[in-house]
């Protein structure tokens, strides 16, 4: 073969690798941009949906809601939505990822020397940014519906950091389950599944005001500790709760996303190293 | 319009920006074991089994630089398993295979960048438009944003894509969609392509399309794998041809070789009269080798050794017992002949997955 005619050498040694994580995550990144400026549409309503429910469980039902420890029910409402919100991005990631998986768009991706990691992380990094968004969007609706923070800035924006840091293991239990499942077949199961395990929580209700092992199992709920926590962190009303969860919330909302991540995080990277074998 | 392939570059004969940070022409000393020697494709004993069911089951195959090279063999035959296998996408469960020189589970991103991949499925962003899915593409493989976009461009102008402007791929043809795909795969200008049964699903325009493209490739030097369970396919494009079936090689040669195999020439004669079909069979039989007959065609056929021979004979036997016969044709035997001959049955069959 001729000199000519040689294809092209791989540029640089395996040392390259590292930089190109970033590289390639940001590549995959701006392709999840620009399906946003193609879908225009999709996007806005995925934003516009939870304010959706924050209206209609304000108005709809907020009126005939009563705490059992008194107070505002919109005041109780925004934090659990924000914290239902964060949770229910799983179903989201979930149908990025299967959507992608059965496109073949990723077995290019995989025939390509990229860091394979930056598929995943660019999924992370664009579901985390429109996490945000919404998170801006439905605090917006959230005041101009009446709710406010009571305690201060920097204790609203550790809030913020708690929600996210629930979003982003929500991020990687929907990846997981993405990559089990792999078909678009379970993203019914997901969908219906997560609105019972979104309600049993104390998003919308106090859990004492539901039957006791019902309450107790909701006071457990990851999403319970998130919304308990900011609700602190607020200065909002609390759900009347003596159970040890529901009196630990603040650390529970650390402790519950940091555990899923512990176990889903390690289970997403190797089932995505192992669509080969 | 109707839009047609351009001739697809060699790697030489495209210089781009990327061409001067990553020499696309000439070879990096020391990157390649034994440059020039190596076949482009050497698999021993690749086996690999999906729960109980072999899908390669001892494949030996070598694929020499230059060449086109076609898998030939039915749905489920391991074809796919095989490319997957190349293309560094799949795991074997043992044997071993090279690609361009290097081991495909040791050296994988080594020969990531040496390859092209047409799988069955357009393996591209149906959301993106051909434009963003090359510069995307470009940039994963390191080309630099300048750099991907310049390839990207070239790209679109040879594949007579250049006009799709901001149109998402979901709304592109079939044809369009497969040489949107094709190009993604000669980004990096690979010495070796992947062609996963690329035709498949095409209309005829579309598949005619896809050949031009390959063989204008071919002319750059590319070594190309092509499976296919078109046998006009293989004929048409592959230098060699590899009959897989259950996971392993069953033959393998030139189209002509695989034909001769069969026994050479056949003699065809279709029949005014349905009726003649038995007593054309017996003339025929007498002059040439066991004849075959197709009812709805009105055609018996036949081996035969000496063309002229036989042609003569064929046409003294049918006269003699009073058979009008509308043509009689002597031509070589199908790959569709071919395969029945090698399997005992027909390569078409429908196999449930």
């Amino acid at each position: 073969m001729s000199t000519a005619t040689a294809p092209a050498p791989v540029p640089g040694t395996r040392f390259r690798t590292a930089g190109w994580v970033l590289t390639d995550s940001w590549t995959m990144t701006r392709r999840g941009l620009a399906h946003w400026a193609r879908q225009p549409v999709q996007v806005v309503v995925g934003l516009v949906f939870p304010v959706m429910m924050l209206v209609m469980f304000g108005y709809f039902l907020g009126g005939g809601m009563a705490l059992p420890g008194g107070g505002d029910y919109q005041e109780y409402l925004v934090p659990g939505m924000l914290a239902l919100t964060m949770a229910f991005g799983l179903e989201a990631t979930m149908v990025a990822v299967t959507q992608d998986l059965n496109k073949g768009v990723i077995d290019r991706f995989r025939s390509m020397p990229m860091a394979p990691s930056a598929v995943l992380i660019g999924r992370s990094v664009l579901d985390m940014l429109e996490s945000s968004v919404s998170l801006l969007v439905m605090i917006g609706a959230g005041l101009a519906m009446g709710w406010r923070w009571h305690s201060g800035l920097d204790n609203a924006l550790y809030a913020v950091g708690l929600l996210l840091l629930l979003r982003f293991a929500m991020l990687w239990i929907g990846i997981h389950l993405a990559l089990v499942a792999g078909k678009p077949e379970l993203f019914q199961a997901v969908q219906i599944l997560i609105w019972p395990v979104g309600f049993l929580s104390s998003a919308f209700v106090s859990p004492a005001s539901m039957p006791g092992w019902m309450g107790a199992v909701a006071e457990w709920n990851p999403m319970s500790a998130t919304s308990g926590a900011i609700r602190q962190l607020f200065g909002n009303p609390r759900p009347a709760g003596d159970g040890w969860a529901a009196q630990h919330a603040e650390l529970l909302a650390v402790v519950w996303p940091l555990a899923l991540l512990v176990v889903f995080f390690p289970l997403a990277v190797r089932r995505f190293g192992r669509l080969g074998k | 319009m109707s839009p047609s392939p351009a001739p697809v570059p060699t790697p030489a004969a495209v210089p781009t920006p990327a061409a001067a940070r990553f020499p696309v022409a000439g070879p990096a000393p020391g990157t390649d074991p034994a440059p020039g020697t190596d076949p482009a494709i050497a698999v021993e004993g690749l086996r690999k089994k999906y729960g109980p069911k072999a899908a390669l089951d001892g494949l030996d195959l070598t694929v020499p630089r230059g060449t086109v090279h076609g898998i030939l063999g039915p749905n489920g035959a391991g074809k796919t398993t095989l490319v997957r296998i190349l293309s560094t996408l799949l795991r074997p469960d043992a044997g071993t295979a090279r690609v361009a020189g290097f081991d495909v589970l040791r050296r994988p991103d080594e020969v990531r960048v040496r390859i092209g991949l047409l799988g069955q499925h357009a393996a591209v962003d149906e959301e993106l438009s051909g434009r963003q899915n090359l510069e995307m593409f470009g940039r994963l493989y390191h080309l630099g944003a300048r750099a991907a976009a310049v390839r990207a461009g070239e790209l679109l102008e040879r594949f007579a894509l250049a006009d799709t402007g901001r149109k998402a791929v979901g709304g592109y043809s079939g044809g369009m969609r497969r040489r949107l795909d094709l190009a993604a795969s000669l980004i990096m200008a690979p010495r070796i392509l992947f062609l996963d049964e690329p035709t498949t699903g095409l209309d005829p325009r579309g598949r005619t399309e896809v050949w031009q493209a390959v063989r204008s490739l071919v002319e750059g030097g590319t070594t190309v794998l092509l499976t296919t369970q078109y046998l006009e396919e293989a004929d048409q494009l592959a230098d060699r041809i590899s009959v897989v079936d259950g996971g392993r090689v069953i033959a393998d040669g030139t189209s002509d070789e695989l034909k001769a195999e069969v026994g050479g020439d056949r003699i065809d004669v279709v029949l005014h009269d349905p009726a003649d079909l038995g007593r054309a069979a017996a003339a025929l039989g007498a002059v040439a080798g066991p004849p075959t007959a197709d009812a709805d065609a009105r055609r018996v056929s036949a081996p035969v050794a000496d063309r002229m021979t036989a042609l003569t004979e064929t046409v003294r036997a049918l006269a003699a017992a009073g058979i009008e016969a509308r043509d009689i044709a002597l031509r070589r035997p199908t790959l569709d002949e071919v395969f029945l001959h090698l399997t005992h049955r027909p390569a078409m069959e429908e196999t449930t997955a």
